[in-house]
């Protein structure tokens, strides 16, 4: 158990509980599907067939680690870098693909750019561009949670440059002050877009940060599941039982752009990109796993061909869906049309029946 | 009906929701021990305890953002600013989560928190206790923007926030928060959003306000009759919704409109109103539409009066709009 304030530089060291046995080769098989992800969806990005993309390759083990540490009934509020969150938590490839297409079956109908998913079944909050903001909300959720003495947690996801906004300073104190169950799960990835993590803040790790607000703070590798996993179940099981919440600080690399609206190579080496990909957390795991006896070459290469296969076959489902009904553009603002809304969309549709738009 | 101030009248209507749904909390700087700066929660912290009234540290994103978790999370929360001027720090909060979150999760989240917060001038409270900002928030789609003036409107108007299942911003002219008694029902009685209340009706021009400038508008309204001149008041009560079929009918009687507000001029909520009037009444106007607003400076301390709309004014701006066809 980590005391309040306490910074603990080796929480695997130090006894936390290890990675399931029997869930490795799940995992290794999502983080390997999230990376086909991002290969493919950085190529139709510049295919002109998705308008954006943030990939998330390199922080697959943060990011599944830390899901298959939760529980169904946990509330996650991400930031737009989630994809393997979301894919952990059971949200369905199609699904993530009529996103980024802002299709007719995208379930937030097109109203946001790619990455910023939201799918209430299985309580993944809807995420937002401004960075930080979900810290403050996931804090009132477990205020909420702790109220009715629901035994779950919410966890916010966000990056190195949130530490940096407001809402990270408000959450944490909230949180510290109230003693709900949060977890504040910061990747730090390294990059800011071009901003380093030496600049974002003097101090030197993120989870010292923690210690202010009276909460403990974690500074786990991100590139090692065991770790990562062990670090949210504790802080996890601590939450449950009343003792507060916990941040945890994952050091991960992010290997690609910070979006597809970013070139890297303006401000980082391919010297310090080589290094960090020789900690690829996928080339890890599978290390790992070949080692146990678990898995081997061939079913590597049959993993990646159906993986590339799978996201190849869904993304042409995705493709073929209807379009968006453009009166959906007024739904939404409020549970009932305003008068004045009301008056636009009839605007809008007299501008379709004097053929000035196609319906 | 119980005679009660507007600030009693808000202490009662939160007592009364929170009687009646074990969801509705609240949450704000000394709003609980302290029962708020402005008494509007005194005897809650009591009646409720601390984790129903909860006294948060001194940050308002912190408020506003932990607000819109719990109301995610299925509870009804009121939040309390404590003055609209310190309301900025959750700007972000307000105009890019809780306005946007029904419409950006295609309908999925739903974030209803009501916002109070004692908006506007005549305390001497200077700079930062005395601003009228409630344009940079009904330009911001998906929030509603409540403004009572009587203690009557105040308990219907905000049981109505409430209720609703949009964000609500539920401004409460400070200035008028005692000064004024009314007659106030002790039921379940709601005033619907987006209908105007005439307070008094006239033919010859349209005194358009809101909040604490309605009893001004009345008090001039009282003026021109002795004059001769009939004025009608129209209280919008909600800017967003905006009544605008009350607006445009009492222009078509009267035809002719003066817009009252405390808030500066240049793009103030008048603007809308005039632009509305503008597309939807032109032909029936008699004169051109006046503005009776704050001036285009910040809000000044010492001279305060010099700066509020106040009777004189407006019924100076009306016999000039009577005169001038």
């Amino acid at each position: 158990m980590v005391e309040p304030g306490t910074l603990s530089m080796a929480p695997t060291a130090s006894g936390t509980p290890a990675f399931p046995n029997e869930g490795l080769r799940d995992a290794y098989q999502l983080m390997a599907l999230a990376r086909a992800m991002d290969e493919r969806c950085l190529m139709l990005q510049r295919q002109g067939r998705i308008g954006f993309y943030a990939p998330l390759m390199g922080q697959e083990a943060a990011q599944v680690g830390a899901s298959r540490a939760l529980a169904p009934g946990d509330w996650v509020f991400p930031a737009y870098r989630e994809l393997a969150v979301a894919l952990a938590r059971g949200v369905s490839l199609k699904a993530i693909f009529d996103q980024l297409l802002g299709n007719a079956d995208d379930v937030i109908k097109g109203r946001q750019m790619p990455n910023h998913f939201g799918f209430r079944d299985v309580n993944f909050v809807v995420a937002s561009s401004p960075i930080g903001t979900q810290i403050t909300q996931a804090v009132g959720a477990a205020m909420a949670a702790q109220r009715r003495k629901d035994p779950i947690v919410t966890i916010a996801f966000f990056g190195d440059g949130a530490t940096s906004s407001n809402d990270f300073h408000a959450g944490l104190n909230f949180a510290g002050v109230f003693q709900c169950p949060s977890i504040f799960f910061c990747q730090n990835n390294q990059w800011a877009i071009s901003m380093p993590r030496k600049r974002q803040t003097h101090s030197a790790t993120l989870a010292e940060k923690a210690a202010a607000y009276g909460i403990p703070g974690v500074l786990v590798d991100g590139n090692d599941i065991h770790a990562v996993y062990g670090a949210v179940r504790e802080a996890r099981a601590r939450a449950v039982a009343g003792g507060g919440p916990t941040m945890i600080e994952a050091e991960v690399y992010r290997f690609g752009p910070h979006s597809t609206s970013d070139d890297p190579k303006r401000y980082r080496t391919d010297e310090e990109l080589s290094a960090a990909k020789e900690r690829d957390p996928i080339g890890r795991l599978k290390g790992e796993l070949i080692a146990a006896g678990q898995w081997n070459e061939e079913a590597d290469r049959t993993l990646w061909e159906e993986v590339r296969a799978r996201v190849a076959r869904t993304f042409e489902a995705s493709e073929k869906a209807r379009p968006l009904d453009p009166r959906s553009v007024f739904d939404d603002v409020f549970a009932d049309l305003t008068p004045r809304l009301a008056e636009e969309r009839a605007e809008y549709d007299a501008r379709v029946r004097e053929g000035v738009l196609k319906p | 009906m119980t005679e009660l101030n507007l600030v009693q009248a808000i202490n009662r209507t939160l007592r009364d929701a929170m009687r009646q749904d074990p969801n509705v909390l609240l949450l704000g700087e000394d709003i609980g021990v302290n029962g708020g700066v402005f008494r509007a929660t005194e005897g809650l912290f009591k009646e409720f305890g601390a984790d129903r009234v909860i006294d948060t540290p001194l940050s308002e994103t912190g408020i506003i953002g932990a607000a819109i978790g719990m109301a995610l999370y299925g509870l009804k929360p009121v939040a309390e600013i404590q003055f609209l001027d310190f309301i900025y720090p959750a700007f972000d909060q307000i105009v890019s989560e809780l306005a946007k979150f029904r419409y950006r999760s295609g309908g999925q989240y739903p974030a209803h928190v009501v916002i109070r917060s004692p908006y506007g001038g005549g305390i001497k409270g200077g700079l930062y206790h005395s601003q009228s900002t409630e344009a940079y928030f009904c330009h911001t789609a998906g929030i509603k923007v409540v403004v009572p003036s009587t203690p009557a409107d105040a308990r219907g108007l905000l049981l109505s926030a409430i209720d609703d299942e949009d964000p609500v911003l539920f401004l409460e002219p400070k200035r008028i928060y005692r000064s004024l008694t009314g007659e106030v029902p002790d039921g379940a009685e709601r005033v619907p959003f987006g209908r105007a209340r005439i307070v008094r009706e006239g033919s010859d021009v349209s005194l358009f306000a809101y909040g604490a400038m309605v009893p001004q508008a009345t008090d001039a309204a009282e003026t021109l009759a002795r004059d001769g001149v009939s004025a009608e008041v129209v209280d919008l009560r909600t800017l967003v919704p905006l009544d605008e079929a009350a607006v445009v009918a009492s222009v078509e009687k009267t035809g002719r409109a003066v817009i009252v507000h405390e808030a500066a001029r240049f793009c103030g909520f008048g603007a809308e109103l005039a632009a509305l009037l503008a597309e939807k009444a032109l032909y029936s106007l008699k004169a051109p539409v006046v503005r009776v607003t704050g001036f285009d400076t910040p809000f000044p301390y010492a001279l305060e009066n010099v700066y509020l709309p106040n009777a004189d004014r407006i019924a100076r701006a009306a016999r000039n709009a009577v005169r001038a066809s």
